[in-house]
């Protein structure tokens, strides 16, 4: 067997088994329906353009907490990197707060910016913030200490020494930073939908449970998958064509 | 040098304080309206009040409680799991692409599938917590074991060790130390699973605590629900490192 059917064997069998246990149960559940009902209704949902609105709205949450927090951490993990006293300095205020887990300041952002784009983005931001910021101070205590000595020995001023050394020599573990906070820029968007945004996929999929449609819900949580898997694939695509060898960088956790 | 080290942090102590100070004084001059922003002060009041005379000592014990059962759980899994699929080629190549397809979907989105399932209740909360935290875990179970040293085995072979007598002997020392970076994520993606359960099912707990403040405008208890769970995360975290290096002490000595 080749390996594209080996890595479909268990899938299938598992959707083909649902199907036949739903099927033969005959009775109308709340909860579940066989996987053809769920298709039809992925469908249904994709082209009616209910489904790619509410993708759209998270995806634009996601994207748009993964700049901003992207950007915020980028720049503090710049700051800490190149200027060790203040990190120093800093390490107390950003230990105590970094460990808030996101979804608790999602009543913090109902209360102060009420439901819509930038409540879910603000939260998106920070939880992004932190990842970037971490690997950015990383990468910059990682760089080889002979190129630093090549820019003094070139008598590089600040900026040019941040612009032409510091900056590129960090780049690839700051691209693969920015690909783990993609991931995670994700899942949170979606977390807040479920918990408490009206809008977007999560909120999809909780409205399709309330409302007892079980094959909506399920096609959801497939269209979840999807977006999921998808994003992920064309982030690791975007990586290797960024940067060639460079990709396979190995990241310190 | 370790004089210069406690220097530091009491430099950034003061920087801290300085924050919080900053906080006090926006409070005060009512720079951000007190309905969005208490002070400090009466974040941290309302936190003494609600550990000595309410109950927020009983809904952050809810929530550790369900963090922990739901992230053993996992755990107690994922290595089983992992083992199983890390030392077996056949195993690896049937399932590991699926794990790919799964890993990425966020664990909330299975929320709503485990409430028409399991209902508003524990149950559902334990099951949407475990499998949420499962897939750290079990991902790095299984890169822990296929990328064992291969000459491992063969001693292992060398010495007629039974199946179980070489996943408890060589592989599974060998990949602890992916193992617990695995289950150290598990244990936040846990809280944070813990969280929104209890915010959406109404499981007691700090959760659904933080929530209702803010339904009900209770700025300060809500801001003392957010400080626990900050200190939640925090102490679990340097709990588990703590324990990561006790249980890893032995591959610095050997360095």
């Amino acid at each position: 067997m080749s390996r594209t059917a080996k890595a479909l064997a268990i899938p299938a069998a598992l959707l083909v088994a649902a199907e036949i246990a739903v099927r033969l149960s005959g009775t109308a559940s709340l909860a579940v329906a066989p996987p053809s009902s769920v298709v039809v209704a992925l469908l249904a949902a994709l082209g009616d353009g209910t489904m790619l609105a509410a993708t759209r709205d998270t995806l634009a949450c996601a994207f748009g907490g993964l700049f901003l927090g992207g950007a915020i951490g980028l720049v503090l993990g710049l700051l800490f990197g190149l200027v060790r006293p203040l990190d120093r300095l800093m390490e107390l205020t950003v230990e105590a707060i970094r460990p808030i887990p996101s979804v608790a300041l999602i009543p913090i952002g109902m209360l102060s910016l009420g439901f819509g784009y930038g409540f879910e983005i603000a939260i998106v931001a920070f939880a992004c913030v932190w990842t970037m910021l971490i690997m950015t101070r990383a990468a910059i205590a990682g760089i080889e200490p002979r190129l630093l000595e090549v820019s003094r020995a070139l008598r590089l001023s600040t900026p040019q020494r941040i612009f032409k050394i510091v900056i590129p020599a960090a780049l690839p573990r700051i691209i693969v930073a920015f690909r783990l906070a993609a991931g995670f820029a994700l899942v949170v968007a979606v977390t807040v939908e479920i918990a408490a945004n009206p809008q977007g996929m999560g909120y999809g999929i909780l409205i399709a449970q309330q409302s007892l449609s079980p094959q909506l819900m399920l096609a959801y949580l497939l269209w979840i998958g999807l977006v999921g898997y998808g994003l992920n694939v064309l982030l690791s695509l975007a990586q290797k064509k960024l940067l060639g060898r460079a990709a396979m960088v190995e990241v310190r956790r | 040098m370790n004089a210069r080290r406690a220097l530091w942090l009491a430099g950034s102590f003061l920087v801290a304080a300085g924050f919080v100070w900053l906080w006090q004084w926006i409070a005060d001059h009512r720079l951000i309206s007190p309905v969005f922003l208490p002070g400090p002060d009466r974040a941290w009041a309302a936190l003494v009040k609600g550990m000595t005379d309410g109950d927020l000592a009983e809904k952050l014990f809810a929530t550790i409680r369900r963090m922990i059962y739901g992230w053993l759980l996992a755990s107690l899994v994922g290595i089983a799991l992992g083992a199983a699929i890390g030392t077996s080629k056949v195993l690896r190549e049937y399932l590991a692409p699926m794990f790919e397809f799964l890993r990425p979907l966020p664990a909330s989105s299975i929320i709503p599938v485990a409430i028409a399932l399991l209902g508003l209740s524990e149950p559902m909360a334990l099951v949407v917590i475990a499998f949420g935290s499962l897939w750290p875990v079990l991902l790095a179970t299984i890169h822990g074991f296929s990328a064992v040293e291969p000459r491992l085995y063969e001693v292992g072979r060398a010495l007629h060790l039974s199946r179980p007598a070489v996943i408890l002997k060589i592989a599974l020392p060998s990949a602890s130390p992916d193992i617990l970076a695995g289950m150290r994520l598990g244990l936040t993606v846990a809280l944070i699973l813990s969280v929104v359960c209890e915010m959406l099912a109404g499981r007691d707990g700090l959760g659904n605590w933080i929530l209702l403040s803010a339904r009900a405008f209770r700025a300060p208890d809500l801001y003392a629900g957010v400080i626990l769970l900050g200190a939640l995360g925090y102490v679990s975290s340097v709990a588990i490192s703590a324990v990561e290096h006790r249980l890893l002490i032995w591959r610095d000595r050997a360095r």
